[in-house]
């Protein structure tokens, strides 16, 4: 296998001196010899202008609270330090983002009497470096008030919900339905109905470079500049200007050469993008901040999550005849733009691969204490066709066939392209029966069920998973007006299309330039588009440079540029090729004047512009593309310049939705079609894939190399969504999953190599027939892997993801409580922040002098390690600052402490919160002495103790552990200070304080 | 071990890549930043600081290292190798990371110094590795791009090149 592997591997496509066009080969990447020898140029590469300070974010470790003073003194008094912005200062130079929907709300970029979820920024702090800017960050303090919180899609649709938005009243930010065809009277008529419901869990592709933004603000001129490695798409430039309260010509925004991956996610850094320009505009310096991957993983941006309910009316013969979607989209704390793009991107194509034709569609839009949401690759994707998947599983369980053959029995006709779905969009090309017939054949699937069948026969776990699945690409900028209804749409006025630009430069020694706003994060396009324009000039690749970095004062954009929709292949090369040709029409113009032959006689080729009939009769390509240089005088009347070339294209077929809320969401169509074979081990439940088969009719391949390279990259992402990846939020709203060691991402030891199978159907919509390729894994994958697991151990229901603790849960219910009378604590697990222990010690001493060593707050100053100050509120109440380690994380926390029903000297309750930069907790405890009848103390302890924020989402694992540690430490020294019975001692505060900073009963 | 002085920033030596470098840094400033800040070998990345993505690995006194586990003034006096020094010149690739190249085994290129050089070090003292040994030293990175297999190729290939090109020499 690994032979075979090394030799498709080697056969890289750099074959001089043949005739085939360049476009369709795997040659050598012009990017990678930079990117393999540490020359790449990333955001935190490139170097900033002198004088440039540093932004650190201070954020909430609360999901809900509100706000109730920010002290910055201390930090802003801290050497080095330049300015602190809270949203006071932001809302005074900023505007609100603007919001996709209808509603009076507002969206800033910075909590500013709110928080709504953990990680929102709270204070900005711009230093003369990095570290300053975070020293001085935890020197903040804030004072926050909690509110419950809410986590989940349908339960923030719950009457008693804590409301987010006052203008999202019962947190509902659009509800919208739609109905095509006639689908009450096709759900009477059938004599089946089959429903599912899933919830589709949050993940995000995280990239491995995180955000960066470098800004600065022009005060003369009232304008921004802007280096951000934004991926687009630029409709968002307009959201960036309008909240800096700039027109769109003052805010120049570039990318730089490099970014590392994005996937979707670096649309997200838009916020940055204007809470670091703010930043810049008051210190009046420029400011660069580079998110860390603790920020990124608490607070970039998300997919959504989503729960659906799905009914199908089928037939007898597993025909569908109708859908019936009711999805509740959760875009967490505030609808950021694009959002609800999400939940209506998919919105032609909710019929998947299948011809059905009547559809009905409930869409929700909801908001809970959870990081917004935006693009992720899939982009809504996954959670449609994980519903729809699934779904089709169950109906062919339900009617006792084979999966495949109800697949078979609704995928639409071959000889019905361009297809029209009963939601609008326009499939452009394909032929499913085929590509199903040849995945089917040439991914041996009849092998695979012998496995399965041999695997079952010796009492192994092992399960078929498919999934077929229409990718759409190259998305109708008009899409998420469908949110709106079509009165709201007549009164904002058309919005469609999807301008791709490209333009072609010759410079005064004819050597060719290509620069397009398709802002690539690796994919490669630099050599895509030096393939696509050699072919035209008839030149090599390695003649032509490309130039894919943008900067909005001076490039052609529109609001469609950027890396996103899979439009690249589709869209923008082909502009390019489109570009090219027109300037190669006007080469033809002149060359033909110089060779004097007709135009129509004209061929590029081999560097040389020729004569068709008579090759002989040619001239350098360089000598024709230079003369518009040097002697625009000899150019043919008709000819014009070729200097410079620049052309926008826009597919007709992109049009508003209609009055019927029909939309052609995306312009192209690719299939794909999954099954794979997983065997899941009896004791661990670990699911690992033994086959997968990946078939894709993505049109016009342009590069094999780079095509696979999105499929494989896809499917590492969707195998990741499938069995580990969750951004898991426990009730109270704490983010569970805040470091790479808790948000699991596969590795070399998880991702097999799949097996890909091509079909070429080109799209007759795309100037070079192709259509997108990168996110269909991301769609297909996670439900192809979910239809597996549930065939392999027969379950009705699967959620994602399929991590062994949840299977074990569905295959023999949940986990039965420990024995009673075990000793202490339970460990915290996921979803479940409360800590709950219990001890003992002994102590020298009788109750009474332990009782008052416990309540001697002066000493504690001294005897708490890490304490760095005690305020005695009253004989019963008292305040603290510590510094505490859990794990990787240390931080101050505030300690508040009071005690009540006082026993003296037998028994004391006592009651606790603590509160710092890495996070909250709150405890109850109970304290019992007794004299032990040697003259000395019998102490037993009890506690409830609750923490949340960032300590639970990067040190929740080590809490059980740590609190007992640090516990039972503190009774060992008691027990010796007592012993010893030296001045001082330690005191009921000092237990109190370490433990109320860190853990601590709800309140 | 000498105690340094918190808020004070110390000289710190060591060779990079076989030049002899030498710059200031706070106790606190973790390697990765300093190779990248102050000594502007930006080649060398930084994706988690948490020592779980492998995207700083480098190379100090023939071991591999996190840089971004490391601190700055831990290493006075070694000897380090980064991405930047790989190459045999600036405008020629090493074997490795021509097999790289032609196998596609990077996208955006930010994981891959990191991989490099976990791939250097271990083939120039296992020129024969199994697959599943590759799989298996490459657990410790990440990369979101490629699905990982054509770097598993590359690594392969690069071996099997350099030790049949060895084969043909000692021939
Ligand atoms: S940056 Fe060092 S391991 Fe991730
Ligand atoms: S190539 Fe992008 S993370 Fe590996």
């Amino acid at each position: 296998m690994v032979q075979a592997a090394v030799r498709t591997a080697i056969s890289c496509d750099q074959g001089k001196g043949d005739e085939r066009p360049w476009v369709g080969r795997s040659i050598e990447r012009v990017e990678d010899a930079g990117l393999l020898s540490g020359r790449g140029r990333f955001i935190d590469d490139l170097g900033v202008q002198p004088g440039t300070l540093h932004a650190a974010i201070l954020r909430s470790p609360h999901a809900h609270a509100d706000i109730l003073a920010i002290d910055t003194e201390a930090a802003k008094r801290l050497a080095g330090v330049a300015v602190v912005l809270t949203g006071e200062q932001v809302k005074a130079v900023t505007s609100s983002l603007v919001v996709g929907v209808k509603a009076p709300v507002e969206c800033w970029p910075i909590a500013t009497d709110r928080v709504r979820y953990v990680g929102e920024p709270v204070a900005v702090v711009v230093a003369t470096d990095r570290a300053r800017a975070e020293d001085a960050a935890e020197l903040i303090s804030v004072e926050y008030r909690p509110r419950s919180a809410v986590v989940d899609p349908l339960g923030t649709l719950a009457r008693e919900a804590p409301v987010l938005h006052d203008g999202f009243p019962g947190n509902l930010a659009s509800d919208r339905t739609f109905r095509y065809g006639d689908p009450e009277q096709a759900f009477a008529d059938a004599p089946h109905r089959f429903s599912i419901d899933v919830k589709y869990p949050r993940n995000s592709c995280t990239p491995i470079e995180t955000y960066g933004v470098i800004a600065s603000h022009d005060a003369a001129e009232d304008a921004f500049d802007i280096l951000a490695n934004f991926q687009g798409p630029f409709s968002i430039h307009t959201v960036i200007a309008r909240a800096l309260k700039v027109p769109g010509n003052r805010l120049r925004l570039r990318t730089p050469p490099d970014s590392g991956g994005s996937f979707g996610v670096k649309q997200g850094v838009f916020p940055y993008i204007v809470l670091i320009a703010a930043a810049a505009r008051v210190a009046g310096r420029p400011v660069k901040w580079i998110e860390d991957r603790l920020e990124h993983l608490a607070a970039s941006v998300s997919a959504t999550n989503r729960a659906t309910t799905l009914s199908a009316a089928v037939a007898a013969d597993g025909k569908i005849l109708a859908l019936d979607w009711d999805q509740i989209e959760d875009c967490g704390a505030h609808l950021r733009a694009p959002e609800p793009a999400t939940l209506y991107r998919m919105h032609g194509n909710m019929t998947g691969a299948y011809d059905i034709r009547h559809v009905k569609i409930r869409n929700r839009v909801v908001v809970t204490n959870k990081t917004p949401t935006g693009l992720n690759r899939g982009f809504g994707g996954p959670q449609v066709y994980f519903a729809l998947e699934r779904l089709v599983q169950r109906i062919a369980l339900g009617l006792g066939v084979e999966p495949l053959d109800v697949i078979r029995r609704n995928l639409i006709e071959a000889n019905a392209f361009p297809y029209r779905t009963a939601s609008g969009a326009l499939l452009d090309s394909g032929n499913y029966q085929e590509a199903v017939a040849r995945a089917i054949e040439g991914g041996k699937f009849a092998e695979l069920k012998a496995r399965r069948d041999e695997a079952r026969a010796q009492g192994r776990l092992y399960g078929i998973g498919l999934a077929a699945v229409v990718e759409p690409s190259v998305s109708n900028m008009g899409y998420i007006t469908t949110v709106l209804t079509a009165a709201e749409r007549r009164k904002t006025g058309p919005k469609n299309g999807a301008q791709a630009t490209a333009t072609i430069g010759l410079d005064p020694v004819g050597s060719v330039t290509v620069h397009v706003a398709s802002v690539p994060q690796g994919q490669g396009h630099r050599t895509v588009l030096s393939q696509v324009v050699a072919d035209v000039f008839g030149l090599e690749p390695k003649d032509i440079r490309v130039n894919t970095e943008i900067d909005t004062a001076k490039d052609a954009w529109s609001i469609a540029s950027g890396n996103y929709a899979s439009r690249f292949a589709a869209a923008v090369a082909g502009t390019a090729k489109l570009a090219a040709e027109r300037v190669a029409g006007r080469l033809a113009r002149i060359a033909a004047s110089q060779l004097n032959v007709e135009p129509a006689d004209i061929v590029f080729t081999r560097g040389f512009v020729a004569s068709r009939h008579n090759p002989e009769n040619r001239i350098a390509f360089s000598r024709v593309a230079a003369l518009s240089h040097w002697s625009p005088g000899s150019l043919p009347d008709d000819a014009g310049q070729t200097i410079r070339e620049t052309v926008f294209w826009t597919p007709p077929e992109l049009t508003p939705p209609d009055d019927e809320d029909r939309i052609n969401s995306s312009l192209c169509h690719g299939f794909i079609f999954d099954f794979c074979g997983v065997e899941i081990d009896r004791t661990t439940l670990e699911t690992r894939i033994d086959r997968y088969v990946t078939m894709h009719d993505c049109g016009t391949i342009l590069h094999p190399g780079m095509v696979n390279g999105q499929i494989r990259g896809g499917f590492a992402q969707a195998l990741g969504a499938a069995l580990y990846e969750e951004y898991a939020y426990a009730d109270d709203g704490s983010f569970l999953t805040g470091t790479l060691a808790d948000y699991l991402l596969p590795t070399t030891t998880e991702v097999p190599e799949p097996q890909i199978i091509h079909m070429e159907t080109p799209s007759p919509f795309t100037p070079l027939g192709a259509k997108g390729v990168g996110e269909g894994n991301c769609m297909s994958t996670p439900v192809c892997v979910a239809n597996a697991v549930a065939d392999a151990l027969g379950l009705v229901d699967v959620t994602l993801p399929l991590v062994p603790a949840r299977l074990a849960e569905l295959v023999r219910g949940a986990e039965p409580p420990p024995p009673s009378g075990h000793p202490i604590a339970r460990p915290a697990r996921q979803g479940d922040r409360q800590l709950r222990g219990e001890g003992q010690a002994s102590l020298k001493g009788a109750p009474e002098r332990v009782w008052r060593m416990l309540l001697d707050p002066a000493t504690l100053q001294s005897v708490i390690p890490g304490c760095q100050r005690v305020d005695k509120i009253s004989e019963t109440h008292f305040r603290a600052d510590v510094t505490l380690g859990i794990g990787p994380v240390t931080g101050r926390y505030r300690a508040d402490v009071e005690l009540f029903d006082l026993e003296p000297p037998r028994a004391v309750r006592l009651r606790g919160a603590a509160e710092g930069a890495l996070g909250f907790g709150s405890a109850e405890g109970r304290i019992m002495l007794a004299p032990d009848g040697r003259g000395g103390t019998q102490l037993t302890y009890s506690y409830d103790a609750a923490i949340g924020g960032k300590v639970a989402s990067i040190g929740g694992r080590l809490l059980d552990g740590a609190t007992r540690v640090i516990i039972g430490q503190f009774f060992a020294a008691l027990a010796r200070k007592a012993g010893g019975g030296a001045a001082g001692g330690f005191s009921l505060f000092a237990w109190l304080a370490k433990l109320a900073s860190l853990f601590g009963g709800r309140r | 071990m000498n105690r340094l002085e918190a808020d004070a920033r110390h000289p710190v030596r060591f060779t990079l890549n076989g030049k002899a470098v030498e710059a200031e840094a706070e106790p606190r400033t973790l390697l990765s930043d300093f190779l990248r800040q102050q000594l502007g070998a930006t080649g060398t990345h930084v994706g988690c600081e948490h020592g779980v993505c492998g995207a700083c690995t480098i190379v100090v006194d023939d071991m591999l290292t996190r840089a971004c586990l490391t601190l700055a003034v831990q290493v006075d006096g070694c000897d380090i190798r980064t991405v930047e020094g790989i190459a045999p010149s600036p405008d020629r690739l090493s074997a490795l990371q021509r097999a790289f190249r032609r196998n596609h085994a990077l996208q955006c290129g930010f994981c891959t110094a990191g991989i490099l050089m976990s791939l250097d070090h271990y083939l120039s003292r296992h020129p024969a590795p199994t697959e599943e040994e590759i799989r298996e030293l490459l657990s410790g990175h990440l990369c979101r791009c490629t699905g990982y297999t054509p770097i598993i190729r590359a690594a392969l290939e690069a071996a099997r090149l350099a030790t049949s090109s060895e084969e043909t020499s000692d021939a």
